[in-house]
């Protein structure tokens, strides 16, 4: 498997995109924007106090697939987040989010102030126009429907995360946004949340773009990882891109052995089928839709 | 002491109960948002309305609610330098517009002038002209308190999340320091500059413990501070305590009652 450093301004490899390839090329200039992408971004630059905490960042989020961002702290992950919500306006390049795209955000700190009164039905209906029943429903789909009349203030890590969750479902999205879900949550709850995004991923085709601070439980779920330190140090497959020169440089090698360790554990616990999984599959072509048809052999 | 009430106990009546119920709602957002601060330096500026007033002879509490929206755009364009941290331009202002505003008034009514009155109200001198205002102006704000209820609410919880969704963070924002401020410098006849924070943010306390909603902590603050108004104001007849104060007095009991009984729930 080839792998570039992202640094290379190499010319773009011509026929498309190339899943799990560490290839750097969201460092590719003027790379045509895909229009069946929920989201996209080219040459995001984003600078505080004469700093560039986000430089030339190309990012496009497809249908029906997982892309995580990755990144040591103060990598610009959760800028770059706001900027392709539009939270944040860029100083440099665009964010393209056509007008049919609905959105789902669960961001990563929700601390509610213990002076807002506020019960997780009546959090869920602000300000949308839903019913009593889809509230209902949609906390049932997260598994937090024991939560619906405690007070937000009053709900664990793991518990908000879902409530949050369940806000941005009953926006019927198509990209569901979520940084660091995983934070304040333990291990198994961890794990279970990022079950529980694959599954929505799976039942509602949504395109997922997650913030991880612990790659190790998120990236094998992951259809694109991408390492992000103010610019793009590498994207491709989770075992890609734990191969790649950069990713070590960032994480240290450690990592890269601690993250084979767990896609090993990960094949037999979780796969649903009873196949293993190679650890390193064969790249996949990405039908030019960037349908799911590519995830169906995973 | 006194077998029917008279006009005037009715007029601070009318005042006291009408603006209660719209400042709470007003005061609940400025408890969610943490801009008790920023209510007191609008407060303080309105002092500066009283010297502009007097100056120019117009309307003072047209006059008051000039500077105190003033005071609110200033603030507002403060809010968005990086220079200083928010709380040391609060800091700055509101001194400043205090100092500025008891000098002005000395300077142009000399001393004779009861400087009392403006900082601590006189609930019992409200004229027909003031219900006027309380009357009128409040149903313009208590309106549009009612249309940005859900907007401000989404940004009071979190911002964030409340842009993604698709609110611009800047009109409701803007528009709520602009109704911040004419409710103060109407309250400001009742309670005076240097309390009225306390109108708008002690039932808002108050009914915090008592609200499992954001709604029903804005109903229950002005049920609070309208019991207040009519227990204060008994208290100053009975007593010849000043009004305002008391109302205020009333106010923090209330307060300390529901939150001793919600400290007893909770241990």
């Amino acid at each position: 498997m080839p792998v570039e450093p992202a640094s290379d301004h190499a010319p773009h490899h011509a026929p498309p995109h190339v899943h799990g390839e560490a290839c750097g090329c969201g460092h590719v200039h003027a790379r045509p924007v895909d229009p069946t992408a929920l989201v996209s971004a080219r040459g995001l630059v984003f600078t505080r106090g004469g700093r560039d905490l986000i430089s030339g960042v190309d990012l496009d989020v497809a249908s029906g697939e997982i892309v995580t961002i990755i990144g040591p702290n103060g990598a610009g992950k959760t800028t770059l987040v706001k900027l392709m919500l539009g939270i944040e306006q860029p100083d440099q390049g665009v964010v393209l989010r056509p007008s049919e795209t609905r959105i789902g955000y669960v961001p990563q700190r929700f601390e509610v102030d213990r002076a807002i009164p506020m019960t997780v039905e009546r959090f869920l209906a602000l300000g949308l126009t839903v019913t009593p029943a889809a509230v209902l429903s949609a906390l049932r789909e997260t598994g937090a429907e024991r939560t619906a009349s405690q007070q937000l203030s009053k709900l664990s890590g793991g518990e908000t995360q879902r409530v949050l969750i369940a806000r941005a479902l009953l926006r019927n999205p198509h990209l569901l946004v979520l940084d660091e879900p995983a934070r304040g949550v333990d291990y198994v709850g961890e794990a279970d949340l990022y079950e529980l995004i694959g599954r929505l991923r799976d039942s509602r085709k949504l395109g997922v773009l997650l913030i991880s601070h612990d790659l190790h439980v998120v990236m094998a779920k992951s259809d694109r990882v991408i390492c992000l330190n103010g610019h793009v140090c590498c994207s491709g497959k989770p075992e890609a891109v734990a191969q790649h020169a950069e990713y070590a440089r960032l994480f240290g090698p450690q990592a890269a052995s601690a993250l084979a360790v767990y896609l090993h554990h990960h094949d037999h616990a979780h796969d649903l089928s009873g196949t293993a999984h190679p650890v390193t599959e064969p790249a996949e072509a990405r039908p030019p839709d960037g349908g799911p048809a590519a995830r169906e052999t995973r | 002491m006194f077998d029917f009430p008279e006009p005037f106990v009715l007029r601070a009546l009318a005042a006291g109960i009408g603006l209660a119920v719209v400042a709470a709602p007003l005061g609940c957002i400025v408890v969610w948002r943490r801009m008790a601060y920023v209510g007191e330096t609008l407060a303080q500026s309105s002092l500066l309305g009283v010297a502009l007033g007097l100056a120019l002879n117009i309307d003072l509490t047209l006059a008051v609610i000039v500077a105190a929206v003033i005071a609110a755009l200033v603030l507002t364009a403060f809010g968005r330098q990086k220079l200083l941290a928010l709380d040391s331009v609060l800091g700055l202002m509101h001194h400043a517009a205090l100092a500025l505003g008891v000098i002005a008034i000395a300077l142009l009514k000399g001393p004779s002038i009861d400087l009392m009155s403006y900082l601590f109200g006189d609930v019992f001198a409200v004229t027909t002209s003031d219900l006027f205002w309380v009357y009128g102006g409040g149903a313009v704000v208590l309106a549009l308190t009612v249309w940005l209820w859900r907007p401000l609410v989404r940004l009071s919880l979190h911002e964030d999340l409340a842009t993604a969704e698709g609110i611009n963070p800047r009109t409701p924002r803007a528009l709520f320091d602009i109704l911040l401020a004419v409710t103060i410098a109407v309250s400001m006849k009742i309670v005076g500059i240097l309390l009225v924070m306390a109108f708008l943010v002690v039932p808002a306390v108050a009914a915090r413990p008592l609200a499992s909603t954001p709604e029903r902590m804005a109903v229950i603050a002005a049920l609070v501070a309208a019991v207040s108004v009519v227990a204060g104001l008994a208290l100053s007849l009975y007593t010849d305590a000043p009004g305002g104060p008391s109302i205020v007095l009333a106010m923090c009991g209330f307060a300390a009652i529901s939150l001793l009984a919600m400290g007893r729930r909770a241990s």
